[in-house]
């Protein structure tokens, strides 16, 4: 029996090519509405991919079904269109299978935290090297416009005339939850800011899970424009950065802080002093769950890194236990027909 | 015997003088509680048999409760174990023995128990509460419902009780070791060694060495009493079994799929990825597998059944062996997923240890009732391959052959083992490996221009399989329909109508590359009998004795279900009828009659236990006009038909 790597030993090229954006881009015509965040969201990804040194026949999207689940068909890699829900599945099997792969899984709010939750609960509790990006766009695009588990309370939609009476899931909370090593927030919008996000992601050893804020023009247009466009970001939305205190305002002039669990605005606060600061690196969730609390109107909404810690992942643990069991002796097949009580008969 | 292994206490001139009967089959059935034990009593006398070089088969019946309440009649836990000296193909219609631990046994099993076999019971057990949980009003042992028997009443309980005595154990777990002395007195009973049972036990309780003083003293005790008494005036042999020449060992159907998996992985030197959600009767698979990491094997415990076979369709994505295994309710769970590895042709195969349906259905008790779900149980016109193992050692060959099958077509295979094969054993003569079959397969070659991930292979239809990691043939694929040659999403009409013909199309090519069907009996004559699955046995057995006499009934068996073998049309007509013996209303009858235009007789029972040999020779005999109606004899009372 050979190695369980065996079938990668010619496939992996060992020289790195230098790649650019184009390199990315695939044959297909992009055929999502004219205007949707989504467009986005592939532009950043397919700028950010060359800066990660890796292959292109190494990288694998793997995606579910709705609008952002189209995405793998316009990246230039390996690709995988899978059924609703289950992208996280296919993506756990490739890469408990083959380690050594790069594995994104592009999902949407409906795929991912509805007929998907529970593989999105269990890869993350897994802590599998797996770079998920969940789009969230608070609405079914693809079958056209009925609210989705992260649409507010008392929408209005196709499929709610009279409003919704379901409370909305907050994806971040679910990440934290579950246990994801790393979890960050980006916003379609601030195209820098989400490029940095999606690359910080895919360099992180372990699950890492980016929710992008990404408006859908036709069913659910302006759905974060309160708070990201251009002219009003600085002031409703609040930037984490590791190891410095939450401000955000125009003069960055506003800060955060605690009251008891409680967060609470500082207005013009003059010094630092007794502000927030944020630790993305800490092993307890306490402070990611209260910044993740915070909302537009009440607060400024966060975007950024919640947590960044390290842990062994999944994939490198099957592979270890594989390596250490045959390294104390390969299995015979001979001798495992053989196991047991055996007889001779002359 | 081994001298060793002579019983300590026992005088020889004190022992009576037994007589010996050489026989040539028993059937013992072991039951009790579920707390009793008895999977392992009859699991050693198995054991034992096995060494012994008796040919035999074995039947487990267990409740689904791992606990039911103590002495009640949904508790009792059941093993039957048939050895022989000749070749023979299941566990036997009826006991000649049965070994009943608590009257609730003894109620839930008499019935079975051939006129004057033999009952050994543990009389202590035959006492006011346990009669009332087992809803007798009198007691059997004194009330002369028993006297169509040999009875021989034991106080298994206290002589337990006094083997053990000044063993630091509570009562409770000396009262567990009942199990050994009645195996003990069983070993006795057919002139068995105590060798094998007692090295197992050294081995399992090598950390306990009080439990295993227990055991062993419990075990000796029943040996011992067997001898020294006077109960039994009759000790039987029943000789070897006159069988090929070569190694054997003692396996179970769930045991030889793991290791068919783990061999198709040494023959295609591809690593094995195992995923599964935890489902009787399949479990025992991820458990034999995830031992086998030493072979390079993979093994995923899944949050659902869904997240299974997802994991399979990625490990099979990236170049390994998908693989994932459950029984009927997992596999409607996967049926989606199924259609995408049907729709991006990737090979991966599906167990499904059958069980006896429909929804959650009796989890522990077998049926031959997912045949229409592995076919046609998914959206759209959608093809598999499905294989169906026979006995329980044939699941080692056939899982090798679902990976040659998925391997060089690019196909999902459904691979249809069933409770009963999966759980029931049998001796095997270990194969030689140099003689398995080698499974070929190959990634995808570089093609000129733009890689085109649906260009098939002219042959078998097989799309190429390039993983991720080859240069230069990165593609897209998913459940969308394709467009030949490209696998660009397509709506062409005309490209989905020769799509869905070539998926199809791949499936009927396998026909060229399976064997004919294998005719047992007269090659044409009046009747054939065609089976499927793990009614092998009953079938054969049935067919055998027909012939002896002197009817032209002939059998066949069909291990290759989609496609048929390419001879299976010719076969069916060389006969005046058919008959098809299912444990399911007739699923392998609708498809025969619907390809073959053949008036078929099906055959149905849906009890949840395998087909007796008598069963099916009653049918036969009807058939053939030898008699009236062949009703199944449970059905009688209760005034259904039985199909």
């Amino acid at each position: 029996m050979t190695a369980p790597t065996m079938p990668n030993d010619g496939l992996i090229s060992p020289d790195l090519p230098v790649l650019t954006r184009k390199d990315f881009v695939s044959d297909q015509e992009v055929r999502w509405c004219p205007g949707c965040g989504d467009y986005s969201i592939l532009a950043q990804m397919q700028k950010m991919l060359p800066e990660l040194g890796i292959p292109r026949e190494q990288i694998v999207f793997i995606s579910g079904i709705g609008c952002s689940s189209r995405f793998p068909y316009y990246v230039n890699t390996y690709g995988f269109h899978t059924i609703h829900g289950r992208a996280p599945t296919i993506a756990t099997g490739l890469k408990t299978a083959r380690p050594e792969l790069k594995v994104f899984v592009i999902t949407g709010d409906g795929d991912g935290l509805s007929i998907g939750g529970n593989h999105l609960l269990h890869a993350i509790r897994r802590n599998i090297d797996l770079t998920i990006v969940l789009f969230n766009n608070r609405i079914y695009g693809l079958t056209k416009g009925q609210y989705s588990p992260t649409s507010e309370f008392g929408k209005i939609t196709k499929s709610s005339p009279y409003g919704t009476t379901e409370r909305p899931l907050n994806p971040i909370r679910i990440a934290l939850a579950a246990g994801a090593t790393f979890v960050a927030r980006s916003v379609d919008r601030d195209t820098k800011h989400l490029e940095e996000m999606l690359y910080l992601a895919a360099k992180h050893r372990g699950v890492s899970f980016v929710e992008v804020y990404q408006n859908c023009n036709i069913f659910n247009d302006g759905a974060f424009a309160a708070f990201a466009e251009k002219e009003v970001r600085a002031d409703r939305m609040i930037y984490l950065e590791h190891g410095k205190p939450l401000r955000f305002g125009k003069e960055n002039q506003h800060g955060i802080r605690l009251n008891g669990f409680t967060p609470e605005i500082v207005e013009n606060a003059a010094t630092d002093d007794g502000l927030l600061v944020h630790d993305a690196h800490a092993e307890n969730i306490t402070l990611a769950n209260i910044l993740v609390g915070m909302d537009y109107p009440d607060f400024p909404v966060p975007i950024g890194v919640f947590r960044d810690v390290d842990a062994p992942t999944f994939d490198q643990l099957v592979q270890q236990q594989v390596e250490e069991a045959m390294a104390r002796g390969k299995g015979s097949l001979e001798a495992a027909l053989r196991t047991g009580e055996t007889w001779v008969v002359e | 015997m081994d001298k060793k292994q002579r019983p300590m206490t026992t005088e020889a001139q004190l022992k009576p003088e037994h007589q010996i009967e050489e026989l040539e089959r028993v059937t013992i059935r072991f039951a009790g509680d579920s707390g009793d034990g008895m999977q392992l009593t009859g699991t050693q006398f198995t054991r034992t048999a096995a060494v012994f070089g008796n040919d035999l088969a074995t039947l487990p019946d267990f409740p689904a409760e791992i606990r039911a309440p103590a002495g009640s009649l949904p508790g009792v836990s059941g093993f039957q174990i048939s050895f022989a000296s000749t070749e023979i193909y299941t566990p036997g219609d009826r006991p000649d023995v049965l070994v009943a631990m608590n009257p609730a046994a003894l109620k839930t099993n008499l019935g079975d128990l051939k006129p004057g076999g033999l009952l050994i019971v543990d009389k202590d057990e035959f006492e006011p509460t346990n009669l009332k949980k087992a809803a007798y009003e009198t007691n059997p042992l004194e009330d002369g419902s028993l006297n169509g028997y040999q009875v021989v009443p034991i106080s298994i309980t206290r002589q337990n009780e006094l083997a053990l005595e000044g063993l630091p154990l509570s009562a409770k777990d000396k009262f567990r070791c009942r199990n050994f002395y009645a195996l003990g007195l069983v070993l006795w009973l057919y002139g068995r060694t105590l060798d094998t049972t007692i090295k197992w036990a050294t081995e399992q309780f090598k950390r306990r060495p009080d439990i295993l003083e227990a055991n062993l003293r419990a075990l000796r005790a029943g040996y011992n009493f067997g001898e020294t008494t006077e109960l039994f005036r009759v000790q039987y042999r029943v000789p070897p079994a006159k069988v090929p020449p070569g190694v054997y060992r003692h396996i179970s159907g769930n045991e030889a799929t793991a290791l068919g998996f783990v061999a198709a992985s040494v023959l295609s030197g591809l690593p094995l990825f195992y995923a599964s959600y935890p489902i009787t009767p399949a479990s025992d698979i991820l458990h034999e597998l995830s031992k086998l990491k030493n072979f390079g094997v993979k093994t995923f415990q899944a949050e659902d059944e869904i997240a299974a076979i997802g994991a399979a369709i990625g490990a099979a994505y990236g170049g390994h062996l998908g693989l994932t295994g459950t029984s009927g309710p997992g596999l409607a769970l996967k049926s989606e997923a199924l259609n995408l590895a049907v729709m991006t042709e990737l090979p991966i195969v599906v167990i499904d240890v059958q069980r006896a349906g429909p929804s959650t259905g009796m989890p522990t008790k077998t049926e031959q009732a997912d045949l229409l779900q592995a076919m046609f149980g998914r959206n759209g016109d959608s093809y598999v391959a499905i294989v169906a193992p026979c006995t329980p050692s044939d699941c080692f060959f056939m899982a090798i052959e679902a990976f040659r099958i998925a391997l060089k077509y690019m196909v999902p295979v459904v691979f249809l083992s069933d409770g009963y094969l999966g759980n029931g054993s049998e001796p095997w003569r270990i194969p030689d490996v140099s003689e398995l079959p080698k499974i070929e397969w190959h990634y995808a070659e570089p093609q000129a221009g733009k890689f085109n991930p649906y260009r098939r292979d002219p042959n078998t239809l097989a799309r190429p399989w390039a993983v991720p990691g080859q240069r230069g043939m990165e593609h897209r694929i998913g459940g969308l329909e394709k467009s030949g040659e490209t696998g660009d999403i397509s709506y062409d009409p005309r490209n989905h109508h020769e799509m869905t013909l070539a998926r199809k199309g791949k499936v009927e090519r396998i026909a060229q590359d399976i064997p004919p069907l294998q005719v047992t009996g007269p090659e044409e004559g009046d009747l054939l009998v065609l089976g499927w699955g793990g009614t092998y046995g009953s079938i054969t057995s049935a067919c055998e004795n027909a012939r002896k006499r002197g009817l032209s009934v002939a059998s066949a068996h069909l291990r290759y279900l989609n496609p048929f073998p390419a001879n299976l049309g010719d076969v069916l007509k060389r006969y005046q009828k058919v008959l098809i013996p299912e444990l399911n209303t007739g699923q392998l009858a609708l498809l025969i009659r619907g390809r073959y235009l053949v008036d078929a007789i099906p055959f149905n029972k849906i009890s949840g236990q395998p087909f007796k040999i008598a069963e099916i020779e009653g049918k036969i005999d009807e058939v053939l006009g030898l008699r009236d109606e062949y009703v199944l004899e449970f059905t009688r009372s209760a005034g259904v038909s039985g199909g």
